[in-house]
């Protein structure tokens, strides 16, 4: 059983040895003086040393709690702040900073939406109930979902007595769009959907389900947080009401995320977290809240993250999304043959590389994907193992859970040979080398 | 290699080849635990029966499972320990169990508890590797379960 496939002559898009020397951890070892090789991005990015350097100047030279404070240390650290908003707004499209609200991550900021939803049907201003959702309303999700994409929706049907409805799956991990006339209509509020799935690597279509969703008056949340750290987003080309995205997954530190709204919907929407910062008037009797994005912002925000965030953005501008994005097709294609050439091992998800992503799950007949990710650490191969977070996906596609390799930046074709040769390796330590059936054909 | 100190030929034995599995009647007790972080499952089944100076004695323990390597071969391997003990008696191996799960791989604790666990010690080295602990440890949670139950609904004589 030998490797066929071999590497795509040519460079890839992006010079992979100069962007590694860029990340610290990249240059250490694990178990046992192994190389390491990252595959697990998809979960949370590793950091250049610009974000690095980026949080520790703040700290080091301008700490200060932002928005309140007379001094000039809060002047600082209060810029800073607002041009990491700025920053993050450009990036993705929109130079209207008040439509760019900092939370803990993506999980968080779907939250907010949802709980707003929610608030709103008791809210006692008049301007903050016109999205309210009610008993009778539809809330419309896909079966590709992360869980941070389905459960709060869950729980917004289990407050308001609304229903949730779904999307299904074609067998090769495609959204099946066949019911969208009906499962989307009068009674949808709002539809949220992953832009990219994180175990499937699927991109779907957005443009159908936001016409859709046009027709019917609903909202539409995205779920960004496996595509915009990977391609070019634009959220005046999306044409969507929310976008969700996580700082740690763009090589931004972890604690930061961004809930992109359009000025008008946030403008309509009532707090989620309420306290300091957020208000506008506050008395005894009762307060009134600030404009977005601050009526979203309750408390001192993640001040350092948000600026770390910042840099990660420029340094994803630096090298250019367009190349990022292409970057990272080169190195799925080539995963997607090297994989896929092992005897008894199965892609879960689209295996060509239209609409797709960098996330690539598989299974290998006979060892369970704990048992492969396990040997893959033995050899400094870090990936996923599990149900990702999506368990209705895995549970869709017949497997307990899959193995999960994800993409970046610094990702190189000799990352991918170390992932074919350990699963290799892993077929020989539990003895299952199935037979190569391709070869039994001639 | 570091692989062979967790994956112990007796496990993978055990893996491949389970001891006691499927469902089976008569049982007083069923439970399903699932491990949430990584979907492996596990349905138990007790059957209890008095003995003679009146202990409850776990007469079968009946299972399906689903999951690695490690959890599947837990299950087996505590099958063998526990058939045939009164319920008192398999709880204090479970938490000889839960003692080698968090020796960190410490030899000297499980060369301790080679009596008691028998091929179960083969385990010691998963106590290395914090994120599978809890592979080994669901089917004696499981277990702890189902005989709580199982004695509820006999009476609790044990």
């Amino acid at each position: 059983m030998t490797a066929t496939v071999s590497r795509p002559v040519g460079t890839l898009p992006l010079d992979v040895e100069t962007i590694r020397a860029d990340f610290p951890i990249l240059s250490r070892t694990v178990r046992n003086g192994k190389k390491l090789v990252y595959l697990d991005s998809g979960a949370t990015a590793q950091k250049p040393r610009a974000v690095l350097d980026a949080e520790r100047d703040f700290y080091e030279n301008h700490n200060a709690a932002v928005h309140r404070g007379a001094h000039q240390l809060a002047e600082e650290a209060t810029d800073l702040y607002e041009e990491a908003r700025r920053k993050v707004g450009r990036f993705i499209g929109t130079d209207d900073e008040r439509e760019i609200v900092f939370t803990r991550n993506t999980t968080e900021a779907i939250n907010l939406v949802a709980y707003a939803l929610s608030n709103a049907a008791t809210a006692k201003e008049e301007a903050f109930r016109r999205y309210a959702v009610r008993q009778g309303d539809e809330i419309v999700v896909t079966e590709m979902e992360h869980h941070a994409n389905l459960v709060p929706w869950q729980q917004l049907c289990e407050r308001t007595g609304a229903t949730l409805r779904w999307l299904g799956l074609t067998d090769d991990g495609r959204l099946d769009l066949a019911d969208l006339g009906t499962v989307i209509n009068e009674r949808t509020k709002l539809v949220a959907v992953t832009h990219q799935s994180n175990i499937l690597g699927t991109i779907n279509p957005l443009e159908p389900i936001v016409a859709r969703a046009r027709e019917v008056g609903a909202l539409v949340l995205v779920d960004g947080a496996q595509s915009v750290p990977h391609q070019p987003v634009d959220v005046a080309e999306l044409g969507v009401d929310f976008l969700a995205f996580s700082g740690h997954k763009m090589l931004g530190p972890s604690g930061i995320g961004v809930l992109w709204g359009r000025y008008d919907v946030l403008d309509a929407l009532p707090p989620f977290l309420t306290g300091g910062s957020m208000i506008e008037v506050v008395r005894m009797e009762g307060s009134t809240f600030a404009a977005p994005p601050q009526r979203f912002e309750a408390g001192v925000p993640m001040t350092a993250q948000a600026i770390g965030l910042g840099a990660a953005v420029d340094y994803l501008s630096a090298l250019g999304m367009d190349k990022v994005e292409e970057h990272e097709l080169a190195i799925t294609a080539y995963a997607l043959e090297k994989l896929q050439e092992i005897p008894g091992v199965t892609v879960i998800g689209p295996v060509d590389t239209v609409a797709r992503g960098g996330a690539v799950s598989f299974t290998v007949e006979g060892i369970h994907p704990h048992d492969v990710g396990q040997v893959l650490d033995d050899l400094g191969i870090a990936v996923r193992v599990g149900h990702h977070c999506a368990w209705p996906v895995v549970r869709r596609y017949g497997v307990p859970a899959t193995t999960r390799a994800t993409f970046y930046v610094h990702t190189g074709y000799d990352d991918i040979d170390a992932l074919a040769d350990g699963i290799r390796e892993a077929q020989r330590f539990f003895g299952v080398v199935p037979r190569d059936e391709s070869r039994e054909v001639s | 290699m570091q692989l062979e100190s967790m994956y112990q030929e007796i496990i993978l034995d055990h893996y491949r080849n389970p001891h006691g599995r499927g469902l089976r009647e008569p049982f007083e007790a069923e439970v399903h635990h699932v491990n949430p972080t990584c979907g492996d499952e596990v349905t138990l089944r007790v059957h209890l029966e008095t003995d003679a100076a009146g202990e409850s004695i776990l007469s079968d323990i009946s299972y399906e499972g689903m999951g690695c390597s490690i959890s599947q071969a837990s299950i087996s391997a505590m099958y063998d320990l526990v058939i045939g003990r009164s319920v008192p008696e398999a709880l204090e191996t479970g938490e000889h169990f839960m003692t080698l799960m968090q020796s960190k791989g410490d030899a000297s604790v499980a060369e301790k508890l080679e009596d008691e666990l028998e091929d179960a010690v083969a385990f010691a080295g998963v106590s290395k590797y914090p994120a599978r602990i809890k592979c080994a440890l669901m089917s004696w949670m499981a277990l702890k379960d189902a005989s709580a139950r199982a004695l509820s609904v006999t009476g609790g004589l044990s």
